[in-house]
């Protein structure tokens, strides 16, 4: 029986070998995004700059935009690529070797202020007067400002017309909750399917919620209140009585733009950036309706250029150079496809009609409020979590949509508390 | 020169006493100094080993066990500073309402997996021992599974049982089913990931079974047609018995392996909608990474007690090897 046994052992242990190689390459795939460590070479007037955009490569316009500023000042900046869920993370474990600026999602502006990584405009000479003020809030903790909005985009209302037409929608009488839902009832009733949006269970997900949730008039800091329930209980209707596919549970907002683009819906809640493709194939867009009516307010969305905390002071100057020249004018904003985050900046933008920045975009963000507005800075992201969670009990059918919001409270509430 | 030799005995190791048999006449000065390198030569060999340990293993997980006895937020992790919490993330984890739907599931993948993998797996090495043409051709397509990285067939698993698009509803409709939500619904999101991962794990299972089926003496199997036993009397009686140290390490091992799976989940369903298909390792992730504020310290807490279970799983199999070499 020796054999046997210790073939079986030599076997066995290939076979754990085989799993752990199994285990580090599948790890080694899921960090190649990740940005690499910076080098913080001051010789030479090298600056690194990381930013959430690994699809964009060296040609896009947005490394053009960037290559303007370093020949402009007369440095090199060295660009750095990471997926924008791992900002936080690699920020945190570089954090004795930062780069001189960091690109960071607007809500995660004043975590990672409150962690101590980002300087704040007074410490790094940072103009920030020809800002628009409800962009740039998301950057403000307790009075003091930590970066800057390479732009904004936001969220809005496609249609597709040939669709509507088919199924006798006029968009005109489309003004609130209840008749935009009659508008999907005729829809679906067509023969087509009736909206689709993303409400994925990540910060993705809420984001596209809160135009409902704030224009049902909720208030994030009551998650459970009745205004936040209605909200909650439009989408769950809607998913439940067919007029939203569930595939919405898992939808990103660009696999739920790939659903608007079979050209069988009527409906998308989507953002500016896909106005360039809106255009080609003539859909058009409206600002989400509140609940009785008007224009619910749409969060802001975009990145801020921070200028995390250096060893060597004197690099601030600089860097705040690099910040400025991406901002003024709107060369950074419509490289990227965002309205410009001065008024000025936009102002050129809609006059040149851009993409994703024409004047119904540029008015849509000047409307809408970001997400951590409400003096709710670091707990934004607490509660977000918490709204995503109970959107998608709710949804999934796992609970009601009172029972999902009011866990989703005592969930926050026992954070906050801590 | 005795009192070389004394000394030699002392701390007498193999080279000593290789040297010691060709003459111990000859072991002067020139052995000893010969004997000195020795040392840093076999320190040598081990120190990457020891490197490697120190590096990948014995520092990550102290650092794991010190995070989840601190209060860590983004600013102490980078400061440095915080304070001891004794066992406080631990009960705040076991108090969580996540606690028993993360366990529950946990178990029932694990132990569902497991049970799926090995009797299809035990099933297939059996047929593919029978000797037929192609036998060998179609064993290594049914090692398909194992070579695809995790990240493609998840996708693809993802893809498939798709709401509205994908292919597995389109089948069910064109039987004149209604669509089922595989992966947004509450009732069928574990068993979604669970069907992916059981057919992710039968390679492992069927290369461990067929080796373990090829150990198995011919004459055993002469002996019992000559008594005239059934084919399901040789499994049961002769097959299945024989192959149980084989068995149980291949179950050992997929226990340790399933505990922490975590790619299939997470690209699948995230471990949602809700919690409905939340495992400890994603719930780990969730908290360190997955939400907007990075609870680092209970995340660290349920990691180890993940590895606290797999740790007494991987007892049990290290004991089992025992035995079986004493067998």
């Amino acid at each position: 029986m020796k054999t046997p046994n210790k073939r079986l052992r030599i076997v066995a242990l290939l076979a754990l070998g085989a799993g752990l190689a199994g285990t580090l390459s599948a790890c080694s795939a899921s960090t190649t995004t990740s940005a690499a460590s910076a080098t913080t070479a001051a010789a030479g007037g090298t600056y690194t700059l990381w930013d959430p955009y690994p699809n964009r490569d060296a040609t896009s316009t947005w490394a053009v935009a960037i290559d303007a500023c370093a020949t402009q000042l007369g440095i090199t900046i060295k660009r750095n690529s990471g997926n924008t869920g791992d900002t936080v993370k690699d920020l945190t474990t570089a954090a004795s070797n930062l780069p001189d600026i960091a690109m960071v999602d607007n809500p995660k502006v004043s975590t990672l202020a409150d962690a101590g990584l980002l300087t704040t405009a007074a410490e790094n000479g940072l103009d920030v007067s020809s800002i628009s003020a409800n962009i740039l809030s998301a950057g403000v903790l307790n009075g003091e400002t930590y970066g800057v909005p390479v732009g904004a985009n936001t969220l809005g209302l496609y249609y597709n017309p040939t669709v509507l037409a088919a199924a006798g929608v006029d968009i005109a009488t489309v003004k609130d909750f209840a008749s935009l839902t009659a508008a999907l009832q005729k829809v679906v009733a067509s023969g087509k399917k009736g909206i689709t949006f993303s409400a994925v269970g990540t910060e993705e997900g809420t984001f596209q919620f809160l135009p409902w949730f704030w224009g049902a008039g909720a208030d994030l800091t009551k998650l459970d209140s009745d205004k936040s329930i209605a909200a909650l209980q439009l989408w769950t209707d809607w998913v439940k009585n067919g007029l939203a596919p569930n595939s919405v549970l898992q939808n990103t907002q660009g696999t739920s733009w790939d659903e608007f683009k079979t050209g069988d819906y009527g409906f998308a809640e989507n953002g500016s950036w896909f106005q360039g493709d809106a255009d080609t194939n003539k859909w058009g867009v409206i600002q989400v309706p509140g609940v009785s009516g008007g224009t619910a307010p749409a969060p802001t969305g975009g990145e801020f250029i921070t200028i995390p905390v250096q060893k060597d002071t004197s690099r601030y100057a600089t860097s705040a150079k690099i910040v400025e020249c991406l901002t003024n004018g709107s060369a950074g904003a419509t490289a990227l496809g965002y309205v410009a985050p001065t008024s000025a900046g936009a102002q050129a933008q809609a006059a040149a009609t851009t993409a994703g920045a024409n004047a119904f975009w540029v008015k849509a963000v000047s409307d809408a409020k970001p997400r951590t507005a409400d003096n709710l800075g670091t707990n934004y992201g607490i509660i977000s979590e918490q709204l995503y969670t109970a959107m998608q009990n709710a949804l999934s059918g796992a609970m009601s949509a009172s029972d999902a919001l009011k866990a989703g409270q005592i969930a926050v509430d026992a954070k906050l508390k801590k | 020169m005795r009192i070389a030799k004394t000394t030699n005995t002392v701390d007498g190791d193999d080279v000593g006493r290789v040297t010691g048999q060709a003459g111990p006449v000859t072991r002067t000065p020139r052995t000893r100094s010969a004997r000195l390198p020795s040392h840093l030569v076999a320190w040598a060999f081990l120190a990457p080993v020891v490197l490697y340990l120190a590096v990948f293993y014995a520092y990550p997980l102290g650092r794991n066990v010190d995070l989840s006895f601190r209060d860590y937020t983004l600013r102490s992790f980078i400061d440095g500073t915080a304070k001891f919490s004794g066992f406080d993330n631990y009960v705040e984890v076991i108090h969580s309402p996540t606690f028993v739907p993360a366990l529950t599931n946990t178990a029932v993948f694990t132990f569902v997996s497991i049970a799926f993998q090995f009797s299809i797996g035990l099933a297939l090495a059996v047929f593919f021992f029978k000797k037929f043409p192609l036998a060998a051709t179609l064993r290594a397509l049914f090692l398909v599974p194992w070579l695809l990285p995790l990240l493609v067939s998840a996708s693809v698993w993802a893809w498939m049982l798709n709401s509205e698009s994908g292919i597995v509803n389109s089948g069910l409709e064109h039987l004149g089913m209604h669509q089922i939500n595989w992966l947004t619904s509450p009732q069928w999101a574990l068993v979604s990931v669970l069907i992916a991962n059981i057919w992710i794990g039968i390679p492992f299972n069927l290369v461990l079974m067929y080796s373990g089926l090829q150990s198995i003496p011919g004459e055993v199997y002469e002996a019992a047609s000559l008594d005239g036993a059934s084919k399901w009397q040789v499994f049961w009686r002769i097959t299945f018995p024989l192959l149980r140290p084989v068995s149980a390490i291949t179950i050992l091992l997929g226990l340790v392996y399933t505990l922490k799976v975590f790619d299939i989940i997470w690209i699948m369903t995230r471990g949602g909608p809700g919690n409905s298909s939340v495992t400890f390792a994603i719930w780990s992730y969730r908290l360190g990474f997955g939400g907007g504020s990075p609870d680092l310290s209970p995340a660290a807490a349920v990691a180890n007690l993940l590895i606290l279970v797999a740790f007494a799983f991987g007892l049990v199999y290290i004991r089992m090897q025992r035995r079986l070499v004493e067998l």
